[in-house]
Order: C-alpha cells, then sequence, then structure tokens
C-alpha cells in the first residue's frame, strides 16, 4: 500500500499487543447497521507510473499559457515568476510543515511572514498587514465585515467597477451577516462619483473602490476617500500589487483598510486557485483585524524570535467570539510572494510595472490604429485596458485562439454597457512580436 | 489571604464600597488562572453598567474574559494608565490594578456579594 | 547562533535578485501616460542579491520543522505524508498555468478532474453534489450553514436562529456559527465521551437550525448514536452537519451520509494527504443531500454533450464563496492521491489509521490518564493532569520538552473538556518504529516530570529557539520590521 510503511508482519504484532484479531474488532463502535459494506465506487488503484501518465494525459487535454499567449488578465494574470520562488516553496521544510503554532520550531514560517507582513506594508504604505487571506474577494468581504465592526453600521457600498466575483462574494458575506450591499454605478470605465456620494449615509460602514479597477481604470481616490470620511465611513481601496510598483499605494490616500489579490506575486494562474488575499490597515484596527498576525519577540535566551500573536481573536480560543472564523490561510502562497518580492525588490517590482504599463500602451496604441477597433475610454491604466470591437468579441477570440492567442475577456458578459467590448491584458511577459501578432489576427 | 475590606463576586470581581462609590477590579485567583494578560478593555466615563453585565475585556496569550459587574452605577473614573500597563493587574490586583470607580444605584446590591472568608471558601470547592 | 537577520537587514542600494529584459517597445514617460499625481514617490522594497535571497530563505527553512522532517501527531490535524508524486504532477503547465476565464472548450482536461473529483467526494461521503470552491474547512462550514439558511428560508422555516454545537467541538464551527448571526448552545457530552443524547434532545425546538458534530468526534470516539441523533434532529424540523475534519477514520468504512447528515465538508489538507505548507493553502469542499444541490455555490461543473462545462445558471444559488472555482491546486493534489490509493487503498488507510492510534494509546495509558477508554478511533485524548498535579509539568511543558526528543508535539489544551489535554493523531503513514520512538519519549517525559521538572518546564533546550515570550509578543506588539530610527 503506498504511504503505509507497515507490513503484515508489524500490523500483526500491533494486533496482538493489543489482544486483537483482525482491524474489524477496531470499528466495534461502528454499529452494523451504518458499516458501508461494499467497497467504494471509485477508480484505481493507480501506481506512480500509471498515476503520472493520467496527469500527463489530463494535461494534454487544456491549453496552457506556455503553449499559448495569454492577453487575459481580469484578476488573474501571467507575469513572470522567477526561479527563486519554486526553489524555496519547493523545500519540504517550508511545505510540509503546520501552522506555526509551535514557535520554537517554527521561526522559518514565522520569520517568512513577519517579512511578508513588513513587504505589504511596505508595498501599500499601510501601518500593519496579516499573514494573507484566502484571496481578494474574501479579503474585500472580510474587510467589509471588519469595517461594520469598528463603526456598528450595516451598509457597505462598493462601486460596481469591482471585480465581479469580489461584489458577488461580498453579497453572499452580506447575507450571512445581516448587512446590506449597495453596489454604486460605472461612468465610462470608471465609478461614477455622483451616483457613489448619493449612497454614502451615516448608514454607511465602507466605501469601497478598486484601483486600476477591473476594467483597468485608475480612480480618482481622494475624491472617494472625501466622500467616505465625510460620513463616518472606512474607506477600503482595493489595490493591484504590480502596479504598486509605480502607482501611489492606498496608505497615501487615507485609506483605512486596503485589501488586494497577490496572484501577481509568484503565484501561478492555477485556473483560478489557491490565490492569496492582502490585507493591511492603520494601527489603530489591529485588534479587529481578520487573520493570523506574526509578532516580533524574544525566547528564554533573549534571541530575536518570532510568533503568532493576538490569537485570542482567532476561533480556536474566542470560539463565538472571534473576529473571523478563519483557520487555515494560503501561508505557502505568502511565502512565495516574500520571495518574489525580496528577488525583485524595489528596482525589479518598479521595472516590471513599467514594462507592463509601456506594453500595455504600446498595444494600445496600435489596436486602437486598426479599423473596426477603438480604445474609446480616457482612462488612465496600466496593464489593462478596454478595446470597442465592432466585430462580436466572441467571433474574435475563436480566431485568435486557432492562432494559440488567448484573448482579452468579453465584457459583455459582465457588464450591460459593455457589451462588444473587450478587456485586454498585457503583462511584462508579452514580447513586441506577440503584441505584433494579435495585432496582425485582430486586423484580419 | 483576600484583603478584608472587600465584597467578592461568584465571576472573580471585587469592589470595595466606601459611601456610594464602589472601586472594582479582579481577584488574585482570577488574575492567577487568566495568565499573563496583555490586553484590557475598559469602558468611558458616562456609562452605566448593570449588576452582572459586561463591562470591559481581558485578555491573556490563552484566553479571553469578561469583566462582569459586581453591582450597578455610572462609571465616574476609570484607570486610564491600565491599558498601557496591563501587567499592574497581574502585579497587584487589589491597589495599582483596580479599573473602574462607579457611583452605586442601590447599595443594597451588594448584599448577596462574598466576605473575604466565603470567598475563600468558594475558591477552594470549585 | 541561529540568529538570521530579516530580509530587509540584508538589503543594499542596487541590488536586484532576478535580471529581467529591457523593453522592446518604444519608451514612453509614466508621467505623460498616468498623470504625476497618480505616481509613487518611493518604493521602500529591499534590494538584494539572489544569493542572498536563496541563502536567506534556505537558512530561514532549517529552523522549520515539517512531516518531512519527522512525527507529528497533531490531532484533528492528519498530518499525513504529502507524496512527491503529487508535487511534481501540480507543476505540469496543462495542470496549472491556466487562467479561470479561458474558454471552456479549451480547459477539458482540468474540467474533468474537477467533475470527477466532485464524484469521488460525494462518493466517499454518502451524499449527492458537492461543490469545491470553499478554500478551508471553516469556509467549507461557512458555506454549508449558508446552504441551510437558504433551504429553511425558502420552506418557511427562516426564523430557525439556533446552533447546537458539542462541548468537544472544533473552535470554527461556534466561531463561523456567530459570525452568522446564530446564537450557539452547547451541549455536554456524557461521562463516555459522546454527545449527552437526552441533553441535545431538550435543546431541540423549532427555532434550531441545525446540529453541527463532528464524527468520530474530537475525543477520538465515534458517535454511535449518530442514526438516532439524526432521526431526533430532523423530526425537530432541523438539520444535520458533519465536521468532516476526522474523515480519516472512516474512508470506505462508514459515509456521513449514510448516517443522516445532511452536509459535510472536507479537509482536503487533512485526509487526502494535500501539504500543510506551513497554514495553507487549504480546501474545504463541502458534499450535500440533493435537497441542497439547488443552492450550492456557482459555478458547479456539469457534465454535457460529452464535454465539461462550469454551470452558472443556477438561480437559487447561494452565491459565490471565493473569486472562482476552489482551490484547485489543492483539488488537484487530493484526486491524484485517491487515484493512487483507489477504494482499497482509502480503506487501508483508515484501518492502519485507526490501529497506530490504538496502539500508541495502549503504550501510553496509564502514565497518562486516557479519559475515555483504552479504545479509540484515528486520534485519541491523553491528559497531563496528573503529571501537574505532582511535580507542577503541565501540558504545554511536555509539548515543549517533546522537541528535544525530536517530535512536533501533539495537539494541546484541545478539547476544552479535558484537564491539560494532549490530543495525538499518528496517521497511517508512521511506522511502528515511529510509534514505538514516540512512546518512550512521553514515558520519559512523564518520569523526568517526576525525578527532575525542570526538564519539562524549561524546555525546549535543543530546538532553533528556547522558549518563545509570547506575552511580550502580544504585549508589545511589533507586527512588521522597522529601520531604527523610523
Amino acid at each position: 500500500m503506498p504511504y503505509i510503511p507497515n507490513t503484515d508482519a508489524n500490523r500483526r504484532e500491533m494486533f496482538d499487543s493489543l489482544g486483537v484479531r483482525d482491524a474489524s474488532e477496531l470499528f466495534e463502535s461502528i454499529p452494523d447497521a451504518i458499516l458501508l459494506n461494499r467497497a467504494l465506487d471509485l477508480p484505481g488503484p493507480l501506481n506512480e507510473v500509471e498515476l503520472r501518465r493520467h496527469a500527463e494525459s489530463a494535461a494534454t487535454r487544456s491549453a496552457d499559457l506556455k503553449t499559448y499567449t495569454c492577453f487575459l488578465g481580469a484578476g488573474i494574470y501571467d507575469h513572470y515568476i522567477p526561479s527563486t520562488v519554486s526553489a524555496i516553496t519547493g523545500r519540504s521544510e517550508f511545505y510540509t510543515s503546520y501552522t506555526p503554532y509551535q514557535s520554537e520550531i517554527s521561526q522559518g514560517t514565522l520569520q517568512s511572514i513577519f517579512e511578508f507582513q513588513t513587504l505589504i506594508c511596505q508595498l501599500t504604505g499601510m501601518e500593519v498587514a496579516n499573514a494573507s487571506m484566502y484571496d481578494g474577494a474574501t479579503a474585500l468581504a472580510e474587510a467589509a465585515l471588519m469595517a461594520a465592526s469598528i463603526t456598528g453600521r450595516r451598509e457597505w457600498v462598493v462601486s460596481k467597477a469591482v471585480h465581479p466575483s469580489y461584489r458577488e462574494t461580498m453579497k453572499t458575506y452580506a447575507w450571512a451577516s445581516g448587512c446590506k450591499l449597495v453596489e454604486t454605478t460605472v461612468s465610462g470605465i470608471e465609478t461614477d462619483l455622483a451616483d457613489l456620494e448619493s449612497f454614502v449615509t451615516e448608514n454607511v460602514a465602507c466605501v469601497a473602490v478598486q484601483s486600476p479597477n477591473f476594467l483597468g481604470a485608475v480612480e480618482e481616490l481622494e475624491k472617494v476617500e472625501r466622500i467616505a470620511h465625510k460620513s463616518g465611513s472606512l474607506f477600503v481601496i482595493c489595490f493591484e500589487p504590480i502596479s504598486l510598483g509605480i502607482l501611489k499605494p492606498p496608505a497615501d490616500f487615507n485609506a483605512d483598510i486596503c485589501v488586494g489579490e497577490g496572484q501577481s506575486l509568484g503565484i501561478v494562474p492555477g485556473f483560478g486557485g489557491p490565490l492569496l488575499g492582502l490585507m493591511a490597515c492603520k494601527k489603530q484596527f489591529v485588534r479587529q483585524m481578520p487573520g493570523r498576525l506574526v509578532g516580533a519577540t524574544v525566547d528564554a535566551k533573549g534571541r530575536q524570535s518570532y510568533t503568532l500573536t493576538l490569537q485570542t481573536r482567532e476561533q480556536h480560543i474566542r470560539r463565538e467570539r472571534a473576529t473571523s472564523n478563519i483557520c487555515t490561510n494560503e501561508a505557502l502562497n505568502a511565502l512565495a510572494a516574500t520571495v518574489y518580492l525580496a528577488t525583485l525588490g524595489k528596482q525589479g517590482l518598479h521595472h516590471v510595472a513599467d514594462l507592463c504599463l509601456q506594453k500595455a500602451h504600446y498595444a494600445a496604441d496600435a489596436i486602437s490604429r486598426l479599423p473596426g477597433f477603438e480604445v474609446p475610454f480616457g482612462s488612465a491604466f496600466v496593464k489593462e485596458f478596454v478595446v470597442r470591437c465592432e466585430e462580436p468579441v466572441g467571433n474574435i477570440n475563436e480566431r485568435l485562439l486557432s492562432r494559440k492567442i488567448i484573448g482579452g475577456l468579453d465584457l459583455g458578459k459582465f457588464y450591460a454597457d459593455l457589451a462588444g467590448h473587450m478587456l485586454v491584458c498585457v503583462t511584462e511577459k508579452r514580447t513586441r512580436e506577440e503584441i505584433d501578432a494579435l495585432v496582425e489576427c485582430l486586423a484580419q | 489571604m483576600h484583603p478584608e475590606d472587600l465584597k467578592y463576586a461568584t465571576t472573580h470581581e471585587w469592589v470595595r464600597i466606601e459611601d456610594d462609590l464602589g472601586t472594582i477590579g479582579i481577584t488574585d485567583h482570577a488574575q492567577s488562572e487568566l495568565g499573563d494578560i496583555v490586553y484590557i478593555e475598559l469602558p468611558q466615563v458616562g456609562t452605566t453598567i448593570h449588576k452582572g453585565g459586561v463591562f470591559g475585556t481581558l485578555e491573556s496569550i490563552k484566553t479571553v474574559s469578561d469583566l462582569l459587574a459586581p453591582v450597578s452605577g455610572e462609571i465616574v473614573e476609570v484607570n486610564e494608565e491600565l491599558p498601557e500597563t496591563p501587567e499592574r493587574v497581574n502585579e497587584s490586583p487589589y491597589s495599582a490594578g483596580w479599573m473602574v470607580i462607579i457611583k452605586m444605584d442601590d447599595p443594597s446590591e451588594s448584599e448577596d456579594l462574598m466576605s473575604a472568608d466565603d470567598y475563600e471558601t468558594f475558591i477552594q470547592e470549585r | 547562533m541561529n540568529v538570521e537577520p530579516t530580509v530587509f537587514e540584508l538589503s543594499s542600494p542596487g541590488r536586484v535578485g532576478v535580471n529581467l529584459p529591457v523593453s522592446d517597445v518604444p519608451e514612453r514617460r509614466a508621467e505623460d501616460l498616468l498623470g504625476p499625481a497618480n505616481l509613487r514617490d518611493d518604493l521602500p522594497l529591499p534590494e538584494v542579491s539572489q544569493v542572498d535571497v536563496i541563502r536567506h530563505y534556505t537558512r530561514l527553512s532549517s529552523m522549520n520543522y515539517g512531516v518531512d522532517t519527522g512525527f507529528y501527531p497533531l490531532g484533528s490535524c492528519t498530518m499525513k505524508y504529502n507524496p512527491k508524486i503529487n508535487e511534481e504532477i501540480i507543476r505540469l503547465p496543462g495542470l496549472s498555468e491556466l487562467h479561470p476565464y479561458q474558454d471552456e472548450e479549451i480547459s477539458q482536461g482540468i474540467l474533468q478532474i474537477l467533475y470527477e473529483m466532485q464524484r469521488f467526494l460525494g462518493e466517499i461521503g454518502g451524499m449527492d453534489a458537492v461543490t469545491l470552491q470553499p478554500a478551508a474547512g471553516a469556509q467549507g462550514e461557512f458555506t454549508a450553514m449558508m446552504l441551510f439558511r437558504r433551504y429553511h428560508e425558502r420552506v418557511g422555516e427562516g426564523h430557525r436562529h439556533i446552533v447546537i454545537v458539542p462541548d468537544s467541538s472544533h473552535g470554527t464551527n461556534p466561531a463561523t456559527a456567530a459570525r452568522c448571526g446564530y446564537e450557539v448552545i452547547k451541549v455536554p457530552s456524557g461521562p463516555d465521551g459522546c454527545v449527552d443524547v437526552s441533553a441535545l434532545a431538550e435543546e431541540l425546538s423549532d427555532q434550531v437550525a441545525m446540529v453541527m458534530l463532528t464524527n468520530p468526534n474530537t475525543l477520538g470516539l465515534f458517535e454511535s448514536q449518530v442514526n438516532e441523533i439524526s432521526r431526533m434532529v430532523h423530526d425537530s424540523g432541523a438539520l444535520m452537519y458533519c465536521d468532516g475534519a476526522n474523515m480519516n477514520a472512516i474512508l470506505g468504512i462508514s459515509r456521513p451520509g449514510d448516517t443522516g447528515f445532511d452536509a459535510m465538508h472536507f479537509n482536503l489538507h487533512k485526509t487526502f494527504s494535500a501539504p500543510h505548507g506551513g497554514g495553507g493553502p487549504g480546501s474545504g469542499p463541502v458534499a450535500v443531500k440533493n435537497f441542497l444541490a439547488q443552492f450550492l455555490p456557482v459555478p458547479v461543473v456539469v457534465d454535457r454533450n460529452g464535454g465539461y462545462f462550469l454551470d452558472r445558471d443556477r438561480p437559487d444559488s447561494i452565491g459565490r464563496v471565493q473569486s472562482f472555482y476552489g482551490n484547485v491546486g489543492v483539488i488537484v493534489k487530493a484526486y491524484m492521491y485517491i487515484l493512487n490509493l483507489g477504494p482499497e487503498g482509502l480503506k487501508a488507510v483508515s484501518e492502519n489509521a485507526v490501529l497506530n492510534a490504538n496502539y500508541l494509546l495502549n503504550k501510553i495509558a496509564p502514565t497518562y490518564d486516557v479519559p475515555y477508554g483504552r479504545r479509540c478511533m484515528h486520534e485519541f485524548v491523553a491528559s497531563a493532569k496528573s503529571l501537574k498535579a505532582s511535580g507542577g509539568v503541565r501540558a504545554l511543558d511536555i509539548a515543549k520538552r517533546l522537541m528535544d526528543y525530536g517530535f512536533h508535539p501533539p495537539t494541546m489544551y484541545f478539547p476544552l473538556i479535558v484537564p491539560e489535554a494532549l490530543m495525538i493523531e499518528p496517521t497511517e503513514t508512521e511506522s511502528r518504529e515511529t510509534l514505538d520512538g514516540f512512546a518512550e519519549a512521553m514515558l520519559a517525559i512523564a518520569e523526568e516530570a517526576q525525578s527532575k521538572p525542570s526538564l519539562a518546564t524549561a524546555a525546549p533546550h535543543s530546538a532553533a529557539r528556547a522558549r518563545v515570550d509570547e506575552v511580550r509578543a502580544a504585549r508589545e506588539l511589533v507586527l512588521r520590521w522597522q529601520k531604527t530610527g523610523d
């Protein structure tokens, strides 16, 4: 049996030591009526050779981003992952370890999380960051719950320019916790500020916008901040980590809480999971922040050490009074992000962001010169932009696929007003040749 | 063992009554069970608290505990230094670790609280 | 010795850990494209060479203990061996470099795996429909709770606002319930360690929405009255939820769906061998009976016309709980594990897990109190209370002393109903020799607790760190590195 070291002989000795004849005697506490008296209807077993073959066969039946050129973004991005990331996350002392509750033998995980928290603070300018959440969508929902708990108010205002999946997740969490979600309109491809303002009253716990938003546009965050704080609501910004290599960070806009999706920081697209939720906030809110926190301290010999702290907020101690029910988070992905940011560093991250900026604008210019295509909105963007297409987006994407190109998102599926528009993403991985090939294929 | 001039609640708070003012804290037994206090949340001056109701929280590494009012009244003073130095609750639970002073609505509410001897018996029997 | 500076202290201006291409398109100024007001002034990230990045994190890894280092007898966590073939498989581009919004037509390989996994989990749990979306066990509980709520609303029972849990339940159970606005009622466990059925009966009413049980429970005991409990609960109009964290005891032997549970969650990073990652990612799929299927989070993978698709047309769905379809990378590993083992292999997992636990229990009792008798399922709870009484050595101290013997400690102080609790779950992937070694260490420590208690109370002596000051961490709250002088 794979992975079971004990042999029949070992088991015989162990049964004897218990005075038991066989395994069935150990299951006597299960009433006969409940026992499953047949084998599970499952395939297998496959030995390791067969298993690898089966997996390789399955792998060939999906188009992957190695073989196909990806111009699709919309929350998951094809960024370059430096080789340092898997060199470290592949170390089994990291990936086979448990949650670091026993600090003395988990300093590796704990120190790397402490560094992760610091890097997120450095990236966003915020005062404190947690050890990660499940993904950007749940991080945003948790931020709204946190705002409700801090302000005592029960309404959440969110712009429709925020990622549709994030808003859907917020809707589920709002219903679950008895809060009310209000989604405000988009004008062009930016949040309609007048519409937003009309919903912000002193019943509103938080005002949440994303920048760059789902449609790629940089939002007017100073104006949203004024709207939020005027009525005592918390200002929540959903940020994009790569773009923070160039863009002004959330703290500069006086955000109270900021959240984001960290998949761009060294994590494979993975068909959408696992991901990496990021959350940071002002120091004064740290006790209401969900998720784990690692703090610095010393050991009995006075050496610098790290440990999980403020655990009394968490489920295993507070139980029904916990700030959240989160137990497992995304620690290994947080490690990937830590290694990614340490590898790229100050210069590297700026460079990646700048490459995205340059290439996306090159692509946008080229596409806008094609007959039948337009880049109609003037909003500033970093790596994603909206294209209006005369031809149905579905047809265009089929044509692109035949050339092994994955085209942009058909926005008509998410926004009625943006039917006939495509969301194109260009990352630093896209070469000039690849962009030119895209443009050439669009032109056909 | 336990200061004679105080009255004790079954939930391990003590109260020192002087005229219509009651000073409230937690007992030495309570602080020892909780372990090192790392955080304390106290109400604001002017808050009304009710006998048996929650008026604050104490956090140690391993647990969170509600502070329950042994008598009702309005908070007239709060130990503002305590949140900065929660260890005072462990070190001097009956003096520097005092938490709030309330103006009692109804002094007869303290009649069902325990004396120092009764409290000692109470914790021995648990 | 063994103090590794933070990566920030290794930073030196001008260094970078990877060389990236230069731009191959005409250069434009960021100020022109974004406007100067949108640009950041400074990016205060560290600057480290590649060799320093690698050395730094490699050295940190050496201060960590993992399943690949040694035994983790952590009750309720199922720290079994993580098969390396699955780590290789998941790196195949066709299983990992996939965009969630890419066309379903070109994603048949991965969709088929997800579809089959839904079926596998339904079969293993005795349930009819599955969602793979929840990112972890706690989120699985949340999802199931919301499914129950939607169901109750639909049948006019939306006023039910109470959740009943046993006093031995895992903390996520009441935490999840409270977050969703439920009132939590605890029922006591009887002297046999199982739910006190008459106490439970008394709490049932038309205000109760659900009863959440773990089976086997957190004491490692099978709730043999589960059928009666289910009947009682259903008769009162409430639903039954199974926390599937302990599935490692009953794979192929008993199924929660056959004992009256309406929904359950699985922990793929426990029972199904996906690595713990130091605290995630995990995956917490939820399996339900047919009458709840329509409420599942959207999308669900379905088969249609010989292909696999994401069904988004589910008007009764509770909505999304995550950005996309679930922690696919974790799900693929668990799927491969199930294929690797097959039905006989899964049953052997449970038989060996239960044998290992009973064997170990028998070795360390009666030196340690084992309050609920000499038979258990895949885990058991021992108490250090008599050691504390005689020498002052507590469960915490035993845990720290075990590190000196080369073991990760068991789960401490849980469940709450056992004083000085040590919850021990060996799993099936440990050999008899490892179990013998662990038992010897436990007995040696019990002996030390009488003759020289300070060995335990001042432990660990040989780990990367001596006992860490958690009080100071909580009082002083330093949650990030800062340059001195900032």
